[in-house]
């Protein structure tokens, strides 16, 4: 019965998504019997049809994803990514940092594994800040709320910093920086790799979304109620004079808001969203998203475990340039 | 029987440690769970991915809080 679980969800998927519109609006005006364009309305009908759009989403990528993902494992990326020169191994590390299950409470052993394998370190650094920037959750609420053109945007150049940044670390021969008993370390034997059947993986795409979905549901709401409201409330183009394309400083001031700001992308793109609808401009909003979710302060303390200060800075400054370009060229380009 | 659960004390870590009790407790069995946190000691097993459950020195799983049921089954089967 499980097996065919999917398959039985998939339509009752198809038709609430695709019918969600007229659902909205049957609730909104029918059911609440509430006047057309006045504020309240607004807000309403746009968080009653934002919040379900979002969760099935999520709900149908994150299976997906999930299922895909049983293909991929750190232990697999690190295979790869063994003996790759430097240029190759960045592009290959950030490639596979989208793709590879990650979790930030991971981050320690990962990085010991890679290191003690002998991957270079800015090869393990391009993993390092791809894998928690670009992840999936992040692209199906750009998707959803902005489009796939956005979403594309915010993954190419995503890329484009993980790869340039962890170029940089590597040429810049950091090894000093790392703490000193991370290469004296002994790995021990990898374990057996499980074999899965494709009922294990569709099971664990199940366990993905319970975790993931569970997780982030509640910063999905929270994040499209303060949405809604300033969807609802605040004056077109109220944004535009302190997040707008005039204001020069307005890039480097974003970045410098979202480093300390730990969101995830659940709850900070929706708003973001709305923010560009009142006039904020599209590159210094995404290098705020951009700071918010690929530089974030709890996982520079996980990470201080392994590296010295130093290089916890020039990391934070490397991603934290490659951010600022982004947000510049894309408002000087839009 | 000697488990240990591998992991530097994140939520999942902490969730897979009650699991783990749990599924020794519904099993009645003779065993001790206790918790790895030191990290030279996570590394010596060869993961890269917290949390882990080790068994008699084996790992078991790795990277990821299988379902109670789950976990019996498999310390069953070890």
């Amino acid at each position: 019965m499980r097996k065919y679980l999917p398959i039985l969800l998939l339509p009752i998927w198809l038709l609430l998504y695709f019918n969600l519109k007229w659902l909205t609006d049957s609730l909104v005006y029918g059911v609440f019997n509430m006047p057309e364009g006045t504020h309240l309305t607004d807000t309403l009908w746009f968080f009653i049809f934002e919040v379900p759009k979002v969760l099935l989403l999520l709900t149908l990528i994150i299976f997906i994803v999930g299922i895909i993902r049983t293909w991929f494992s750190p232990e697999r990326t690190r295979k790869t990514l063994e003996g790759k020169s430097l240029f190759t191994g960045n592009v290959m590390a950030s490639l596979l940092g989208i793709v590879t299950p990650f979790c930030s409470c991971s981050a320690i052993p990962l990085f010991l594994g890679f290191i003690e394998s002998g991957i270079p370190l800015g090869v393990t650094f391009s993993f390092l800040i791809a894998a928690p920037m670009i992840n999936e959750v992040a692209i199906i609420l750009l998707f959803g709320l902005f489009g796939w053109k956005t979403a594309l945007i915010y993954v190419v150049t995503g890329l484009f910093i993980a790869i340039t940044a962890g170029w940089i670390i590597g040429r810049l021969h950091l090894e000093k920086w790392v703490e000193d008993w991370v290469y004296t370390l002994k790995a021990g034997q990898q374990p057996e790799e499980e074999k899965l059947t494709f009922q294990d993986r569709t099971k664990r795409g199940f366990e993905a979304v319970k975790e993931i979905v569970g997780k982030v549901w509640i910063y999905v709401v929270i994040g499209i109620a303060v949405g809604a409201g300033v969807h609802g409330y605040v004056p077109q183009d109220f944004m535009a004079s302190f997040m707008g394309k005039s204001a020069w400083y307005s890039v480097p001031l974003s970045v410098l808001i979202g480093i300390p700001l730990y969101s995830n992308a659940a709850g900070i793109i929706p708003i973001v969203s709305t923010l560009i609808e009142k006039g904020a401009a599209l590159g210094t909003a995404l290098a705020f998203m951009m700071a918010v979710i690929g530089l974030s302060l709890p996982e520079m303390i996980i990470l201080r475990k392994v590296l010295k200060l130093p290089l916890i800075f020039t990391f934070i400054g490397v991603v934290g340039t490659g951010i600022l370009i982004v947000g510049y060229l894309f408002n000087f380009i839009f | 029987m000697i488990i240990k659960i591998l992991g530097t004390g994140c939520a999942n870590c902490k969730n897979l440690e009650k699991a783990a009790n749990l599924a020794v407790a519904e099993l009645k069995m003779d065993a001790m769970v206790i918790k790895e946190e030191d990290i030279t000691k996570i590394m010596s097993y060869g993961i890269m991915r917290t949390p882990a459950m080790v068994v008699d020195e084996k790992v078991l799983f790795y990277g990821r809080v299988p379902s109670v049921a789950e976990i019996k089954l498999m310390l069953a089967k070890s």
